[in-house]
C-alpha cells in the first residue's frame, strides 16, 4: 500500500504551517526591540510601556518565564547566549548564585543616584535594585474581632496556646514566600530558629505547596475563601490588594499584617550578558529606575519602589503598612546556607 | 513508478514523524542530561544511593499505578455506556468528560480543597482521586470509541451458552477491551507518574513525585547534575512502563473486525437499560461535576454576593496580562489549532508507519513524551535550540510543537488500532473497480478512519488547549492563553483576581466543550474536510 | 411428516410484540415447536424473524406477549439461564480463544470438569468434522470453518432448543449446498428441537418439519412444506414458497401448466427458457397478455419464440383465500 496522497499532503501542509510560523521571525541587523526576561509577576501599565516606546525609539517585548527561581535557572543556564536583554525579576535570595553563574554585565545606571543606598546590594552594579517588598504573616481581621483575640505581635507568640491550628506556611522547598518566611525566623531568632519551628510544629502549623493554596484554600481571610486558618505568609502589600480588587472597596482593609514578622525582599533587574541589544538594555534599566516606572510599581505589581522621591498611590499610603525595621539576610549569607536550612526545616516540620 | 511512489511515502511515513521526535524530544533531552551530568553537583551515584530518593521513586510508581487502577473503575461504567448505547447527548457526554482534562492543576486542586471534607483533604487519597478526574477523559474516550466497535453478539453468544453478566465481563468484555484499557492506562499512568502540582497541593510537603524533586534539584536547588540522574531514573521507568503496556496490547489484541456504531450501539428501551445509563452518568456526573461548579460558583463570586462583574471583567484589558483577558481566549484557540495540525499529520502519518510496518520502536518511542520530565524538556529546550540555525527559542510556534508532542500519542494510539483493522478486501475491490492508490487511500482508508481522526484530534485540540507538559515551562512573548491567564489572576490576592480566574476557568470549559464537539463534528467524506 | 407438533409442545413464543423507535419489528407473533421438532422460520429480511430468535434467546426484551418453555412463562429469566442454544448469522466467534476455547466455552459456564470438557469437545469436533483443529485461531478458518465452530459451540451443553439465525447466509452455494446435507443428517441423529431462521425457501423446505412464513413481523403462516405447497394462505405466502403464477385469487402451479409445441396457432409464446438441474422453467405469454410459469421435465423442450399450445391441470390449482 502506498502512502504518497497523505504523505505529499501532510508534508505540503506541515511546510506551510513551517513556514507561515517561521515568517514572523526577522533577521538580527540593528535591533528594533528590547526584549524583557521576567517573572510571570511582572506588570506594567500600557501608557508607561508606551513612554519607554516613544522615548527610547525600541519595542519593548515581555518575555515571562516562570518565577523567580524559574528565571535565575534560565539564565544560568543561558548565561552568555541569553534569551533577552534585561532580567529583571531575582530576587536577594538568588542574587548572590546569579552573580556566581556571571548571568550578568556590568551597568551603574545614573538614576541609582535617586534610590535608597541600602537597597544597592551589588557594589560592581551588576545588578540593580527596582523595587522592594516585604513577606510578612496576614491575619484575617473579622476573625480575631468575632473572638476579640488580639491578632499576634511577634513571631515568639506564634508558638502560644492560643494561636494553636491558625497558621498556614508554606513550604520554602517549593515557595518563594515560604523561603522568605523561613528566612525570616532565621533572621530574627538566630539558632534558635530550629527549637522555634519544632515549638510552632508541636502548635499545629499547616505546610502548604505554595502561595496560592495557602491564600485562596487554607486562609479564612482572602476574599470568598472557605478557609479555616486566620494567619497565612502573604505580603505587606496584600491588604491594600484585599482593599482595591474588591467591588464595592471596603472602607477598610479585611487583613492585617504582623509588621514584626515582615522580611525585606528587593527585586533587581540586570543586563544580560551576551544581550543582542545592550545599549538597549542599559536604557530600559535606566527606564525602570525612572520615576515614571517607580510610581507604576505598587498597583501594578504590588510592592514598592525604591526610588526616595516615587509617589506612593493613595490605595497604598492608606492600606499598605511600611515595616520600619524589617528583617533581612546578606545574600551571600543566604546562598552559603540556604539549602542546608531548607533541608533541615524539611527534617524538623515535615517528616 | 508505483513501486518507487509507495517507498517516498514510506519513508515519508516514518522519516517525518521520526525526525520530529528526533529533534523536538530526543535533541533537547540528550542536550540537558548531557550539560547535567557534565557539570558540578552531587555524584550520580550518591543520589541513587540516597534512601530518600528511593522513598520518592517507590511513591511515584505507587501513585500512579493506584491512581490508574482508579481511574479505570470510575471510568469503564461510561465508557460502557458509550460503548453500547444511541442516546440523544451522547457526543456532548463524551465532550463534557474532557473538561477536568484541560483545567489548570492549581485550579483544580484549590476547588477540591474546597470540597473535601477537613481532614481528608491532603494525603495519598486526595491525589488519586485528583489524578482520576483529570484522566477519566483518557480511559472513557479510548476505551468507550473501541467498545463502540465491538460486537455485540459476541457477548450475547456468551449468554446464550450460560456465562453469567459477571462471566461475561471476565471471559468476554474485559479480554476483548484490553487492548483499549492497556492503552488507556498506559497514558494515565504516564500522566500520574509525571504529576507534580496536584501531588505538591493535595499531598502536603511529605509526598512527592521524582517530577517535583527534579523540578526541585533543577530550579531551586539549581543541582542540574542530579536532576540530570533523576530524569534518567524517570525514563528509566517510563519506558519499562511501555515496553510492559506495549508488550501486554500485543499478547492481548484480538482480531476481530470493528463493527460500524450503527450495529453496536442500541436504544435505551428498558428501566434497566435506562438505570443503567443514569447511574453510571449521573455518578461519573457527581464526581466530575462537584469540583467544576465549585469553580462556577467562585467565578460568580463578587462583594459578598453573586454576579457577572468577573466576566464583565473579563473584556477590559488588565496589566496582569497586558491585553484584555479575552483575547487569552483567541491565542488559545490558535495555538491549540497549529498544535492540533501538527499533531494530526505527524500523528496520522506515525499512525500509518505503525499500523502497517508494525514498527515497534516508533510505537514505543512516541510515547516517551508523556512520561519524560517536562522541567528537563523544558529546559532542554532552552539550551538545545540556542543558536542559528536552531535558535527556538521564544518563537511563537515552538509552544504549540511542544504541544503537539504530549498530543501525537494520542493521536497515533486512537489511530493505528483503526487503521491496522481496515479490511484488505475494501481496498483491493476499490482497486478492481479502478481506484489508483492513492485514491484508495482517499476514497477507503480515509473515510474508515475519520472517526478515529476526529477523535483523536479532538484529544490533540484539548491537551493543546490545557497547556501540558513541555509547554509549561516554555518562556513565551507575552501573547497569554486561558491557562497561563489563570496562572497570573491567581497569582495575585484580591477578590476581583481570583474571581477572573475562575471566570476564565469556566470560560476555558466552555471554549473546551464546544471545540471539542467542533473538531469532532468534522468527518472526513470523500477525500475532503467538511 | 407431522402436521402438527410432533410430540408435546416445548417451546411457544405467543402474540410477541417488539417495537423500535415506534415502529414494530415483532408484531402479535406466534411461533409453537414440538418436542424433537425442526421449524424453520422463512422471510423477507426485515419481516422480523431475528428479533423473534433474540426474544426467544431472551436477549430482547418483548413489549407484549411471552415465550413459554415446558408450560414456563421465562418472562425476568436472563439469557444465559435459558438453555437455549443460539448459532449466529455471522458466528460471533469469540476471536480472543482458539477453536477449543470456542467450543468448551458453554461447557465450562456450566462448571464441566476438566476432562469432561476435552472429551465432550473432541466429540463435537468429530461431530461437525472439525477433529485435529482445536488449537487454531478462529480468525484463520474459512467461513464453512467457522460455521461449524458456532455449532459445536452452540450444540455442546446441550440446550434444550437451538436457535439458528441465517447460519448458511453468508457461505458460498456449493458450500452452504454440502452443509445444509451435513446439517440435515445432524439434526436427524441428535433429535434436536430447533428453529432455523433463513430467507431461503430450499432450505426452509429441507431442514423444517414444519415451515412458519413471516411478513411484517407476523407469522401468517405454519405448516409443513407440503401443506404450504398445497394450501398456501395467500397470494404473497404462494409466491414465497415459489409458486409464480398467483393472480386474482387463483395459483396455479408450475408443475400444473403443461407446455407443447403448437400443432397450429397455438395459444402463446415462450419467453423464456432457463434449464434448472433436472428440469426446465419456461416462461410463457398467453396471447391474451398474461404470463404463466411452467416445468418441463425432459431433454426435449420448446426454444424461446416457439409458438405453443398450454393446458392447465385442474389439480394443480389453488383457489386462494
Amino acid at each position: 500500500m502506498t502512502l504518497v496522497t497523505i504523505s505529499h499532503k501532510a508534508s505540503a501542509v506541515a511546510f506551510l504551517a513551517a513556514l507561515a510560523l517561521l515568517a514572523g521571525c526577522g533577521g538580527d541587523e540593528k535591533p528594533t526591540d528590547v526584549v524583557l526576561v521576567t517573572h510571570d509577576s511582572f506588570a506594567i501599565s500600557e501608557d508607561v510601556k508606551e513612554a519607554f516606546e516613544a522615548e527610547s525609539g525600541l519595542t519593548l517585548r515581555i518575555l515571562k518565564a516562570g518565577d523567580a527561581g524559574e528565571i535565575v535557572t534560565r539564565a544560568l543556564l543561558t548565561a552568555g547566549n541569553p534569551e533577552g536583554d534585561v532580567l529583571f525579576g531575582i530576587d536577594d535570595n538568588l542574587l548572590a548564585r546569579a552573580l556566581e553563574g556571571a548571568v550578568f554585565d556590568e551597568y551603574e545606571s545614573p538614576e541609582l543616584a535617586n534610590v535608597d543606598p541600602e537597597v544597592v546590594l551589588d557594589p560592581e552594579h551588576r545588578a540593580t535594585p527596582i523595587d522592594r517588598g516585604d513577606v510578612c504573616l496576614n491575619y484575617d481581621k473579622a476573625w480575631f474581632d468575632e473572638r476579640d483575640l488580639a491578632p499576634p505581635g511577634t513571631l515568639a507568640e506564634l508558638t502560644l496556646p492560643r494561636y494553636r491550628d491558625l497558621v498556614v506556611v508554606q513550604s520554602p522547598a517549593t515557595s518563594t514566600p515560604g523561603l522568605a518566611f523561613m528566612l525570616a525566623t532565621i533572621a530574627e531568632l538566630g539558632d534558635g530558629w530550629q527549637d522555634y519551628w519544632r515549638r510552632l510544629r508541636a502548635n499545629g502549623v499547616l505546610v502548604v505547596d505554595g502561595w496560592e493554596d495557602a491564600y485562596y484554600a487554607r486562609f479564612s481571610g482572602s476574599a470568598g475563601s472557605k478557609g479555616k486558618r486566620p494567619i497565612v505568609v502573604s505580603y505587606a502589600s496584600s491588604p491594600p490588594a484585599e482593599v482595591i480588587f474588591r467591588d464595592p472597596r471596603p472602607s477598610e482593609a479585611p487583613t492585617g499584617v504582623v509588621e514584626a514578622s515582615c522580611f525585606r525582599q528587593i527585586e533587581l533587574a540586570g543586563v544580560l550578558r551576551g544581550a543582542r541589544n545592550a545599549d538597549g538594555a542599559r536604557k530600559l534599566v535606566d527606564f525602570m529606575l525612572s520615576k515614571r516606572f517607580q510610581e507604576d510599581i505598587p498597583l501594578q505589581m504590588f510592592v514598592f519602589p525604591v526610588r526616595t522621591d516615587a509617589a506612593l498611590p493613595r490605595e497604598f499610603a492608606e492600606f499598605a503598612v511600611v515595616p520600619e525595621r524589617p528583617l533581612q539576610l546578606r545574600p551571600e549569607q543566604i546562598e552559603e546556607n540556604r539549602e542546608r536550612w531548607v533541608d533541615e526545616w524539611t527534617a524538623i516540620v515535615v517528616r | 513508478m508505483d513501486s518507487h511512489r509507495r517507498s517516498v511515502g514510506q519513508a515519508l511515513a516514518y522519516g517525518l514523524p521520526l525526525a520530529f521526535l528526533a529533534l523536538f524530544f530526543v535533541f533537547p533531552l540528550i542536550a540537558i542530561v548531557e550539560r547535567g551530568l557534565r557539570g558540578a553537583g552531587d555524584s550520580p551515584l550518591d543520589v541513587l544511593a540516597d534512601p530518600l530518593t528511593r522513598e520518592v521513586v517507590w511513591f511515584t510508581i505507587w501513585q500512579a499505578l493506584a491512581s490508574t487502577v482508579l481511574t479505570i473503575a470510575i471510568a469503564l461504567p461510561t465508557a460502557y455506556v458509550l460503548g453500547r448505547y444511541r442516546f440523544r447527548g451522547r457526543s456532548l457526554v463524551s465532550a463534557l468528560v474532557v473538561v477536568p482534562f484541560v483545567l489548570p492543576t492549581v485550579v483544580v486542586a484549590l476547588a477540591f480543597l474546597a470540597i473535601l471534607p477537613e481532614g481528608a483533604d491532603r494525603g495519598w487519597a486526595p491525589i488519586l482521586i485528583a489524578h482520576a478526574f483529570f484522566n477519566v477523559a483518557v480511559v472513557v474516550r479510548i476505551v468507550g470509541s473501541f467498545w463502540a466497535s465491538l460486537d455485540p453478539r459476541v457477548g450475547e453468544a456468551a449468554a446464550t451458552l450460560g456465562a453469567s453478566p459477571r462471566a461475561r465481563l471476565r471471559e468476554i468484555t474485559l479480554p476483548l477491551l484490553a487492548p483499549a484499557i492497556a492503552s488507556a492506562a498506559s497514558i494515565v499512568f504516564l500522566f500520574s507518574f509525571t504529576s507534580f502540582g496536584v501531588v505538591l497541593i493535595l499531598g502536603g510537603p511529605q509526598y512527592t513525585t521524582i517530577e517535583a524533586e527534579i523540578y526541585n534539584q533543577a530550579v531551586r536547588l539549581f543541582d542540574l547534575r542530579a536532576a540530570a540522574v533523576l530524569s534518567l531514573v524517570q525514563l528509566g521507568c517510563v519506558i519499562a512502563t511501555v515496553w510492559v503496556a506495549m508488550r501486554l496490547e500485543r499478547r492481548v489484541t484480538s482480531a476481530s473486525a470493528p463493527r460500524p456504531e450503527r450495529d453496536t450501539l442500541r436504544a435505551v428501551r428498558t428501566p434497566r437499560d435506562r438505570m443503567v445509563v443514569g447511574v453510571s452518568l449521573g455518578g461519573l456526573g457527581v464526581f466530575l461535576g462537584l469540583p467544576l461548579l465549585v469553580l462556577v460558583e467562585r467565578s460568580l463570586a463578587a462583594g459578598g454576593g453573586y454576579g457577572l462583574s468577573a466576566y464583565e471583567a473579563l473584556a477590559r484589558p488588565t496589566s496582569v496580562l497586558l491585553v484584555a483577558p479575552w483575547e487569552a481566549i483567541v491565542n488559545s484557540v490558535v495555538y491549540a489549532a497549529a498544535a492540533t495540525a501538527i499533531a494530526v499529520v505527524i500523528g496520522g502519518l506515525a499512525a500509518l508507519a505503525v499500523a502497517e510496518r508494525r514498527s515497534r520502536l516508533l510505537d514505543g518511542l512516541i510515547l516517551l513524551p508523556l512520561g519524560a520530565s517536562a522541567v528537563m524538556l523544558g529546559l532542554g529546550f532552552l539550551i538545545a535550540f540556542d543558536r542559528e540555525p536552531l535558535d527556538f527559542r521564544a518563537k511563537p510556534w515552538i509552544v504549540p510543537v511542544a504541544q503537539a508532542l504530549v498530543a501525537i500519542p494520542f493521536v497515533v494510539r486512537i489511530m493505528a488500532p483503526t487503521l491496522r483493522s481496515i479490511d484488505p478486501h475494501q481496498r483491493e475491490a476499490a482497486a478492481l473497480l479502478g481506484a489508483s492508490p492513492s485514491r484508495v487511500r482517499r476514497e477507503i482508508d480515509l473515510p474508515i478512519v475519520s472517526r478515529g481522526l476526529a477523535v483523536a484530534a479532538g484529544f490533540a485540540f484539548a491537551i493543546s488547549l490545557g497547556e501540558f507538559g513541555a509547554t509549561v515551562f516554555l518562556a513565551r512573548p507575552d501573547n497569554p492563553t486561558l491557562p497561563v491567564a489563570i496562572f497570573r489572576f491567581l497569582a495575585r490576592p484580591g477578590e476581583i483576581n481570583v474571581a477572573q480566574a475562575y471566570a476564565l476557568a469556566v470560560v476555558l470549559m466552555a471554549v473546551t466543550v464546544i471545540s471539542v464537539l467542533l473538531v469532532e463534528r468534522m468527518r472526513v467524506r470523500r477525500g475532503g474536510w467538511f | 411428516m407431522c402436521a402438527e407438533a410432533g410430540g408435546s409442545e416445548v417451546l411457544s413464543a405467543e402474540n410477541v410484540t417488539v417495537r423500535f423507535d415506534g415502529e414494530a419489528a415483532l408484531d402479535d407473533a406466534t411461533l409453537r415447536v414440538g418436542d424433537g421438532e425442526i421449524v424453520a422460520v422463512l422471510g423477507a429480511s426485515g419481516s422480523g424473524k431475528t428479533t423473534l430468535l433474540r426474544v426467544i434467546a431472551g436477549l430482547q426484551a418483548p413489549d407484549a406477549g411471552r415465550v413459554m418453555f415446558d408450560g414456563a412463562d421465562l418472562a425476568g429469566v436472563p439469557p444465559h439461564k435459558r438453555g437455549v442454544g443460539l448459532v449466529f448469522q455471522d458466528h460471533a466467534l469469540f476471536p480472543h480463544r482458539d477453536v477449543f476455547g470456542n467450543v468448551a466455552f458453554g461447557l465450562r459456564m456450566r462448571g464441566d470438569s476438566t476432562d469432561a470438557i476435552a472429551t465432550r469437545v473432541k466429540e463435537l469436533l468429530d461431530l461437525v468434522g472439525l477433529a485435529g483443529l482445536e488449537r487454531r485461531s478462529v480468525g484463520t478458518l474459512s467461513g464453512g470453518e467457522q460455521q461449524r465452530v458456532a455449532l459445536a459451540r452452540a450444540l455442546a451443553p446441550e440446550p434444550r432448543v437451538l436457535l439458528l439465525d441465517e447460519p448458511l447466509g453468508s457461505l458460498d452455494r456449493r458450500l452452504r449446498d454440502r452443509l445444509l446435507e451435513d446439517l440435515t443428517e445432524l439434526f436427524a441423529e441428535l433429535r434436536l428441537t430447533a428453529v432455523y431462521v433463513t430467507h431461503d425457501q430450499t432450505e426452509a423446505f429441507t431442514l423444517g418439519h414444519r415451515v412458519a412464513i413471516m411478513r411484517d413481523g407476523q407469522v401468517v403462516q405454519m405448516a409443513s412444506p407440503d401443506e404450504l405447497w398445497a394450501h398456501p394462505v395467500d397470494e404473497d405466502v404462494a409466491r414465497f414458497v415459489g409458486i409464480a403464477n398467483v393472480s386474482e385469487g387463483m395459483a396455479i402451479r408450475p408443475e400444473a401448466v403443461r407446455v407443447q409445441r403448437a400443432a397450429g396457432a397455438g395459444a402463446g409464446i415462450v419467453e423464456h427458457v432457463v434449464r434448472v438441474g433436472p428440469i426446465v422453467r419456461l416462461r410463457v405469454r398467453i396471447d391474451n397478455g398474461r404470463t404463466l410459469e411452467a416445468v418441463v421435465a425432459s431433454v426435449e423442450h420448446p426454444l424461446p419464440g416457439d409458438r405453443i399450445d398450454v393446458t392447465v391441470d385442474p389439480q394443480g390449482t389453488i383457489r386462494l383465500p
